[in-house]
């Protein structure tokens, strides 16, 4: 269930991974510290490609394009307009009063979430899906093992994503797929009346 | 690389822009902080949607014929979630030039035409 097998091809994953996330916590940090506020919307873009990458790394691939697109292609181009736009009126990037009180808090979120993701005993998937040489192992570990028709079911799911992303909008999450679009265009219609020249 | 080392992840980018909503003064960095909120969340979901065993795959509640397609769930949250931020960024960013339009200010702590 890993991108591949073996100890080199682990090895290598395991780099990619810590080379994107610490690349995608610097960046972020930086969005927040930066005094220049253009420098900081161009960090936001190295933290949402990097997490694109997450993406991929979680055979997420319709998403890491997706995020692509609409983060890296969209919104950031946006919020780089704004920025451009209001230069004259923001000096540098400064904090309220609020400062040490958020970053306390902010560090006591981390800490209870890094605990909790830490200590929970997690149903996990490959658990319960033996690794093709090790099926006695899983069965005398004590666990459920999936059935093989579901394994191979898992596997399919999980090799192309489009086609059940695509059955899990337009059958279970239909009415929030709906909802989504009119929400977009309620978006355009309040964003045009917002900016429109009125005088 | 396993589950944890994906949640801490989202979890620490998370929490930097909970510290970058709370602390900054221009309405751009928040909008930008909020940004980085809603990628973390994007990161558990589909981290745990891989990961984790959905219910209706061991037989707890009812087995579906197809309920492998149920390990999808998580990547189908974070595209709603992709969405609504896609519509909060055009709101806020067409708020922010309203505001600035008027008062000459992209500073939250100045935009207080509403206190009593």
């Amino acid at each position: 269930m890993t991108l591949g097998t073996g100890t080199e091809s682990a090895l290598i994953t395991d780099i990619t991974f810590w080379v994107i996330a610490i690349s995608a916590i610097v960046a972020a940090i930086a969005v927040v510290q930066l005094r220049d506020l253009f420098r900081a919307a161009l960090f936001l873009v190295v933290t949402l490609a990097a997490i694109a990458g997450l993406f991929v790394m979680l055979r997420a691939e319709f998403l890491a394009i997706v995020q692509i697109v609409i983060y890296v292609g969209a919104i950031s181009v946006l919020l780089l307009f704004a920025v451009l736009t209001t230069r004259d009126v923001s000096h540098g990037n400064p904090s309220n009063k609020l400062r040490v009180p958020a970053a306390i808090l902010a560090l006591g979120l981390l800490a209870v979430l890094v605990f909790v993701s830490v200590n929970t005993d997690w149903n996990l998937l490959s658990d319960v899906i033996p690794e093709p040489g090790s099926v006695d192992i899983a069965a005398s570990a004590g666990g459920t093992v999936l059935d093989p028709a579901t394994i191979a079911q898992v596997e399919t799911v999980l090799q192309n994503t489009i086609p059940g992303i695509a059955d899990l909008l337009l059958q279970d999450f239909v009415l929030a797929f709906e909802a989504g679009s009119v929400l977009l265009l309620a978006a355009i219609v309040a964003a045009l009346a917002l900016v429109r020249e009125t005088s | 690389m396993s589950l944890e080392n994906f949640l801490i992840v989202g979890a620490a980018i998370f929490s930097i822009g909970l510290f970058g909503v709370l602390s900054k003064r221009n309405a751009i960095t928040v909008l930008m902080s909020l940004e980085l909120m809603f990628n973390g969340v994007n990161i558990t979901a589909v981290a745990l949607s891989r990961y984790v065993v959905p219910a209706g795959l061991t037989g707890g509640v009812e087995v579906a014929e197809d309920a492998a397609r149920l390990l999808l769930t998580g990547q189908v949250f974070a595209i709603f979630i992709i969405t609504v931020a896609a519509a909060e960024v055009a709101l806020g960013v067409a708020i922010v030039m309203a505001v600035y339009r008027s008062r000459q200010t992209v500073y939250v702590t100045d935009a207080n035409q509403m206190r009593h």
